[in-house]
Parts: C-alpha cells; structure tokens; sequence
C-alpha cells in the first residue's frame, strides 16, 4: 500500500520548502493588520516590509518597486488592464499606445485576458514562435506600430520550458518608447532574473511555483512607470493594489524566496544531470517519440515529449496508478477537446499534442525517481500502443 | 496523500482502464465479420471495434477493440465489448451511451464525449456486417451521415436533437456538441436544423 510516490508536476506548483513551513507556523502568530498603528499592526508590517525587500534583491528591483498580489494571474490582468482604465481620474498619462503585442504561446491568463480587452477595444497581436517555441525577433519588429503601446513575452514557457531572449525584446520595446512585461512565474527561482539587467517595465512571479503558498504573487513595477491598479478601494501597497495584505502568504514567499537564492545554482546543475539521463533513458528504450521545446535555451527541471499512438491522458492515469504525477499537452482530462495551445503553436501535429506529456522536476527529485519512470514509463508506452489504433499501422513497438 | 484519495472516475472504470478486455491483437482483425471505425486522431480519439456473428441466430459471438483514447474511452469500450455478447445485432445497434456510463458507475459530464466513441464504432461495425451480407435494407434504415467530423455527430442525431427540443445552433451544440472542435460544420449543422425544425414542427408555427 505505502507505494513511493513520485512528483514531477512541478511547473503546475510545488510543495512547501520545509523552512517555508516553519516560518508559516510562526507566521500564523502574527495576524495584526499591517496598517493598524499599534503594536500588532506594527509587528506585521515590519515582517512585510521585510519581505518587499528580500523579494526586491532576489529580483534586483527597489522594494516600492515591488507589489505584493493574490496570485500570478492577476499580476498578469494587472500588466495588461493598465492599458484600458478608463476612469476620468487616472493619472496615467504616458499610456499612450492601445496596442499590445504578446505571444501564441503564453500562459491563459495573458491570453485569455488579451481576448477579453479585444471584446473591450484594445487591438492585440500575437507574436508566432518557431518549432522549439522561440519568438520570431524580426516578426516582432514589423508587428510594432506607433500604436503598440505594451509588449508583453513570457520569459519560460509553462508546458515545454523554452525561455526568451527577455533582454532582447525590453530593448526593442524601449528603441520605440514602448513598455514591456514578462511573465516571469516559471523563470524565477529556477533562472536568474534580475529586472535591472532585463530592462522590465513590469515582471510577474508566484510564490507557490518556487515553494511558497499559494495565494501570494508579485508585479514589480519599474519606478515611474505609469500604474494603474486593477483592485480598487485601499490604500495599500502604496494605492496600487487595495485589499488587507495577505501577511501569511506573503511571509511564505519571503522564506521561498531567501531558500531559492540558497538553491537554485546547484539545483539547476543537479537537474540539468538527470534531465539528460531522462531524455536519453526515453530515447533509449522508447521507439518513436519526440521531444518538444528548445533543445538548449530551456528550463532544465521540463522535459516534454510526444509519444505516437498513445493518449496522453491515458499515460497520465496509468503513471498514476504506478504512484508518479507528470502532466498532460492533451486536453482531454481537462474536458476541452483542443490539444495544447503551446504545443500547436510551435507547429506539433494535434495528434503529437494529444500524445505528450510533460516531466516538470523540482528539489526534491533524485536520481531514483528518474530511474522509476523510466522503467514504469516504457511499460505504459507499451500497453497504451497495444491497444491504439493509431500504432498498429507502424508494425513495430 | 492517502489511498482514500479518489480516482478522477469510479473503481468499476478504473478496472477496467487497468486491465482492459477483449483488446483487439494484432493480426487478429482476420478472425471477425465485420469491423467499424470512427473518429478522428485530430481530435484527440479514435476507436474502432470488431464483431463476430453468430449468423444462425443473428447475435454477436464475440467482441474486441482497439482506440487511440484516453481512460474513458478505454473503460467504456472495455465494457462496452464485454455487454454485447451474446446480444442481438439490433439489440447492440440500439445501446446507448447511457446505458453504458451506467454500467460503469456514471461518468463525469465532461468525459461523455470520450466514452460515446465506441458504441459509436459498434454500430459502423454493425452495418458494415450488414452491408458485406446483403443485408443492404438494414444498413439502409438505419443509415447516418457524419456532420461533425471532430465530435462524431450525424445527421441523424441532429434530427433527435431537435425533436427534443433544439431550436438554435447553440441549442443544437449543448446537445450533441457538434461544431465545438474545429467549427467547420456550423454551416451544414445550421441547414440541417432548419431542415428538421420545418420537417417536424412547421405546423406548429
């Protein structure tokens, strides 16, 4: 029954850090408001500013230049609805622009948003990428009209962990007085990212991807950059974002924060190893597959693979049953028939979508886990072809 | 986490996402009567069954399969293989969907469309044993055009549709789904639904 169970769904979210934990347990002790003047309300605002500013230096922004919010998503709204305040009060007078340009490949909550702003008014492109799911550069600066008044470019992709030249595109963005955002949520903690060098407007973290709580994300805002807050009604984190500050979750991601600058350099080097024995032990023992994403410029802890003739939902819940979680391209599980945006866009077939699965590793993954799935994973392959209509056409297994 | 976690679908489809019957080997295809295939791997799923009749009394004596699919497609056409023998070819014409999610425990709403693939497939596979026998009348009856490549709904389907009630196109999606994929068939689904509405209810209006 005590069946080892093995995660490697990272990229969807990660358990706490042990010293995140402990420090919630403490944290739970403070629960005076920060904006209360006495004591209690003291004591907590002294531990969130605290924050601000360790979050500040792991990202080398300034702590005002660091807004605390409930999730990575409504960062992301946040960044985008700037451009579509309509209040007669607004002091954003540098907003200028009505365009956004963004990627095919973003994250829903960049996506659908654009799509909703679309409804609304505000015109949006969207950039292509290429078969490894790089932006296309040069697409980019034809798409720039006087017009464009955001670029907003992921900086590592969720589903195949192909990673931007983020730098790049800031500076095209500033050539032509445009501003820039990236969504930063699967970068951070497992690449450096440091908003001086990137020359971001706005970025874009989550606590519980890099071993926080849930609840609790990050819009850095460079200073001077004009604002507007989606939440409205209170004067906290300096008027930008109304709501009590959420003081446990924010002291979560302080802790996440101080351990991932602890970690993630060697992590990145430890992952990077069994990543390479992952993708040759797949490559080795399973016959026709394909791997998606940048070869190189790619998270090191996210492989994702295509395997012809299985489902991926079927390859989910059979490793399930063996006791290891990855995630599926296939959107069946999720009730849509449409196989991953992601994986389509970069140019992958529907049915290569609908076979792929994706192997997101963490802190904790060892060398033994990756051996477990490469012995339970080529079995699963195995029946699932045994059974596909789709494979008997190959001949072979 | 503990054992008592549940599984996404119920233990009777989890035997069956586990240890699938009647799953068709290969070269075996020979041995059977008939076959029927649908579905597009565009789509996500594909299935397609196998029968063997038992011509003197006109049941089918054996049952096997094959899919491109996911758990619910696996489970239901699993059991689905299982129900059939022994049944009347009209019999296993006439189940339904339903009365296999029911076999099974109940399906989550969303995985419906999963599992309706492979009685879809036993009836191509029924008339494709009538078509190969001279039985030409029989396919002719019961004879369905595939509207919607992506989510397998025909034209006859449509009709049923509108007699329950279906009025618009949206109306007509909420039932079968039809059109939701790719969305290239809205434009014939709407003739149809015109078509049937006239046919069935002009008297009314």
């Amino acid at each position: 029954m005590a069946k080892r169970k093995i995660y490697l769904d990272h990229n969807a979210t990660t358990p706490l850090h042990p010293e995140v934990k402990k420090a919630l347990k403490k944290a739970m002790e403070v629960f005076g408001n920060p904006s209360s003047l006495h004591s209690f309300g003291r004591e907590a605002r002294r531990l969130v500013e605290q924050v601000r500013g360790e979050v500040a230096s792991f990202i080398g922004a300034a702590p005002e230049e660091v807004i605390f919010v409930g999730s990575g998503s409504e960062a992301n709204n946040t960044a985008l609805s700037i451009f579509t305040c309509s209040s007669s009060k607004c002091t954003c007078t540098a907003k200028g622009g009505t365009r956004i340009i963004t990627t095919s490949i973003e994250h829903p909550c960049i996506l659908e948003t654009s799509k909703c702003l679309q409804d609304r008014g505000t015109k949006v492109s969207f950039l292509e990428v290429d078969q490894y799911g790089k932006i296309k550069i040069e697409k980019l600066k034809s798409m720039i009209s006087d017009e464009t008044g955001l670029i907003s470019v992921m900086m590592a992709n969720n589903e195949i962990g192909t990673t931007q030249d983020i730098k790049a595109v800031a500076k095209i963005a500033h050539a032509r007085g445009i501003l820039f955002h990236t969504d930063a949520v699967q970068a951070v903690g497992k690449i450096p990212v440091d908003v001086k060098d990137l020359d971001a407007d706005f970025l874009t973290l989550s606590a519980h991807k890099i071993y926080g709580p849930k609840g609790i994300g990050v819009l850095y805002v460079k200073k001077g950059i004009p604002f507007c807050s989606l939440i409205h009604g209170g004067h906290q984190e300096q008027g930008r974002r109304a709501g009590t500050e959420n003081t446990l979750g924010i002291i979560g991601l302080g802790k996440a924060v101080q351990m991932r600058a602890k970690e993630m350099g060697e992590e990145e080097k430890r992952l990077l190893k069994l990543k390479t024995i992952l993708k040759n032990g797949i490559e080795e023992k399973i016959s026709n597959i394909q791997f998606n994403g940048h070869p190189r410029d790619c998270l090191t802890n996210t492989l994702n693979v295509s395997f012809e003739g299985a489902e991926g939902e079927a390859i989910l819940l059979y490793l399930d049953l063996e006791g290891i979680a990855v995630s599926t391209g296939s959107a069946c599980a999720s009730g849509s028939l449409d196989p991953s945006h992601v994986l389509l866009a970069t140019g992958v077939s529907a049915e290569r979508a609908h076979g792929s699965i994706r192997i997101s590793m963490g802190r904790d993954n060892t060398i033994k886990d990756v051996e477990c799935l490469l012995d339970k994973l080529p079995k699963v392959i195995k029946k699932i072809r045994g059974m596909s209509t789709s494979y008997i056409k190959k001949g072979e297994r | 986490m503990s054992e008592k976690n549940k599984w996404v679908y119920t233990e009777k489809l989890k035997e069956h996402f586990v240890n699938p019957k009647n799953v068709l080997a290969d070269g075996e295809e020979e041995r059977f009567d008939a076959k029927g295939v649908v579905g597009n791997i565009k789509c996500g799923d594909e299935m397609m069954v196998a029968i063997k009749v038992d011509k003197q009394k006109g049941t089918i004596s054996d049952c096997k399969w094959k899919t491109y699919g996911c758990a619910s497609a696996i489970a239901s056409t699993s059991i689905l293989s299982e129900m059939v023998k022994g049944m009347s070819l009209d019999q296993a014409y006439h189940l339904s969907p339903k009365d296999v999610a029911k076999e099974l425990g109940g399906l989550p709403e969303h995985k419906i469309h999963c599992s309706v693939l492979g009685d879809k497939a036993l009836r191509a596979a029924i008339n494709d044993y009538y078509q190969r026998n001279g039985m030409q009348d029989k396919v002719e009856k019961e004879k369905a055009r595939i509207i919607c490549q992506c989510m397998n709904v025909t034209d006859l389907e449509i009709e049923r549709a509108v007699l329950e009630g279906a009025r618009t196109l949206l109306e007509l999606q909420e039932k079968t789904k039809l059109g939701t994929v790719c969305g290239q068939c809205k434009g014939k689904a709407t003739v149809l639904l015109d078509k049937y509405i006239k046919e069935h209810f002009a008297k009314e209006e």
